[in-house]
């Protein structure tokens, strides 16, 4: 009860609060702007269910980009991972450049990304792929290292092999931390999305929030990234189910 | 290996070509630190040999040394006359200090570990386990998650994983020092009626004068750091049935005093 109740009632006041500065044209006066360019939430919802099959058709487009997009981040991150966690050598040269992957702004990389793989999906994919990777391959090397080294031990007296101790013992003690990661990745991701459709792109949420962004259809745009952030929540939630699921010994 | 040989060898034992475990000159150091300093000991195949010790005083290493989870220093380890490490691995089970069952698996599944290792189906090494659960008291318990067990049951589901691999040599490390005294007391006579029926050659380290004295047909008593021996003597009732009998008896008592005496010794 307390738990859905609390952040519903907060958003209900902050909503509220908008709803009153924006109608009565304070929010408006206050920034020196035209009312139209400040939208009520009334006026949002409207623009929401008005706009509701374009608001769909380039959801689903975002919404492409995100899921796969996650989903290589999610497998090259847990590939780089466990391959880090297998080599010490490896874990020394790359693990630099793990950080270094972050330290790249991607909003300069995604204009290069779009002139080295075209308009289409590539470039999206991959700058999704790349927000993601980071955190999940961060956490599950965390996860994979904080094994109890008796634990090993203990596999290697009942003849385990190296892969046999990681498929067995080390993967699942890191699951937890493995999901920690990918629900990180899941707030970033609609982000990821929104940079790749702004360094070109002809359809999609981010695309169509420039082009409001530019006609002044300042409503719409709200509405947007209203869609973007159920998105982001929407994967979220996945996550904390599939981990209640999965993760069932804690 | 029978319950006749083991005993007999208890009684007198031979040289080194009959050991299963022997221990010859054994130092090891960890960087500076000297852990364990020309250590001989000796297990006939099918006995179980005792060790005790002050805490700290390198039990643990020594036992991972037999089990070859470690190289030693200097000297020699050997089980079954084999010296090389993985020769060691391949030959001893090892049971930790904590039970070490993985929460993600079923008691079962955690109990057919070794076999599933050493690459045996799921049903079938499910079924071979299964089989001991409920000799072991644990039958109806195959489905649980660790977490559903009592601690004196957790240490059964360890020990059985340990048997499950069906190894000559058994390197349990204090596996009743998690437990309650009542519980601890229990798992001693079932552990001593586990090894009655199904005879292996077991080097068990504890902290615990009694215990190792109860288990063990000869109990060896380490010095505090560098670990050194003692003293090692007999024991006068192993793994009798009748436990709080055999405990109270008075030649129990006096084995213990002298242990206990040596503890103190090696302390200094």
């Amino acid at each position: 009860m307390r738990r859905w109740a609390l952040p519903a009632l907060v958003l209900a006041a902050l909503v509220g609060a908008w709803q009153v500065a924006a109608s009565s044209g304070a929010l408006a006066d206050l920034l020196g702007l035209e009312p139209f360019l400040v939208p009520s939430p009334a006026e949002i919802a409207s623009a929401l269910w008005d706009n509701r099959s374009l608001l769909a058709e380039n959801a689903s487009v975002t919404l492409r980009e995100i899921v796969l997009g996650f989903a290589i981040g999610l497998a090259v991150g847990v590939g780089f991972a466990v391959l880090l966690r297998l080599s010490t050598t490896l874990r020394l040269a790359l693990y630099p450049l793990l950080i270094a992957s972050q330290a790249i702004p991607i909003v300069v990389f995604a204009p290069i990304l779009v002139i080295w793989l075209g308009f289409g999906i590539g470039p999206k994919l991959a700058i999704v792929a790349l927000v993601c990777f980071f955190p999940i391959a961060v956490a599950t090397l965390d996860g994979l290292r904080a094994v109890d080294p008796e634990a090993i031990k203990m596999m290697r007296t009942l003849d385990a092999s190296r892969r046999q101790a990681l498929w067995r013992v080390e993967m699942p003690s890191a699951l937890p931390a493995l999901f920690s990661g990918a629900r990180i990745a899941a707030v970033f991701a609609p982000i990821g999305a929104v940079f790749g459709e702004w360094a070109g792109a002809d359809s999609g949420l981010g695309h169509m929030i420039l082009l409001d962004n530019g006609q002044l259809e300042t409503a719409r745009e709200f509405a947007a990234a209203g869609v973007l952030v159920a998105i982001a929540l929407a994967l979220f939630g996945l996550l904390a189910l599939a981990e209640r699921r999965i993760v069932t010994w804690r | 290996m029978s319950a006749e040989t083991g005993q007999f060898a208890a009684e007198a034992p031979s040289p080194a070509s009959g050991a299963a475990v022997s221990v010859r000159g054994l130092t090891h150091r960890y960087g500076g630190l000297t852990a364990i300093e020309g250590l001989d000991l000796e297990a006939p195949a099918g006995a179980v040999l005792g060790i005790v010790g002050p805490s700290g005083c390198g039990k643990s290493t020594l036992l991972e040394l037999i089990a070859g989870l470690q190289a030693p220093s200097g000297g020699a380890v050997a089980v079954e006359r084999r010296g090389a490490a993985a020769d060691r691995l391949a030959r001893c089970a090892f049971m930790p200090q904590r039970d070490m069952l993985l929460p993600w698996l079923s008691a079962l599944d955690n109990a057919a570990l070794a076999l599933r290792n050493r690459g045996v189906g799921r049903r079938a090494a499910r079924e071979r386990a299964g089989a001991l659960f409920e000799r072991f008291g644990l039958a109806g318990f195959e489905r649980a998650r660790p977490a559903e067990l009592s601690g004196g049951m957790r240490q059964r589901v360890a020990f059985l994983r340990t048997l499950v691999a069906g190894k000559p040599v058994l390197a349990l490390d204090e596996p009743f020092a998690s437990l309650d005294a009542i519980t601890r007391a229990e798992m001693q006579a079932w552990l001593a009626g586990a090894l009655a029926a199904d005879p292996r050659t077991v080097v068990l380290v504890s902290h615990d004068v009694e215990e190792a004295l109860y288990l063990a047909d000869r109990v060896a008593v380490l010095s505090a750091r560098p670990a050194r021996l003692v003293e090692q003597l007999s024991a006068p009732a192993p793994r009798a049935p009748d436990r709080d009998a055999a405990v109270t008896s008075a030649a129990f008592v006096a084995a213990r005093e002298r242990a206990m005496a040596a503890l103190h010794r090696g302390s200094r």
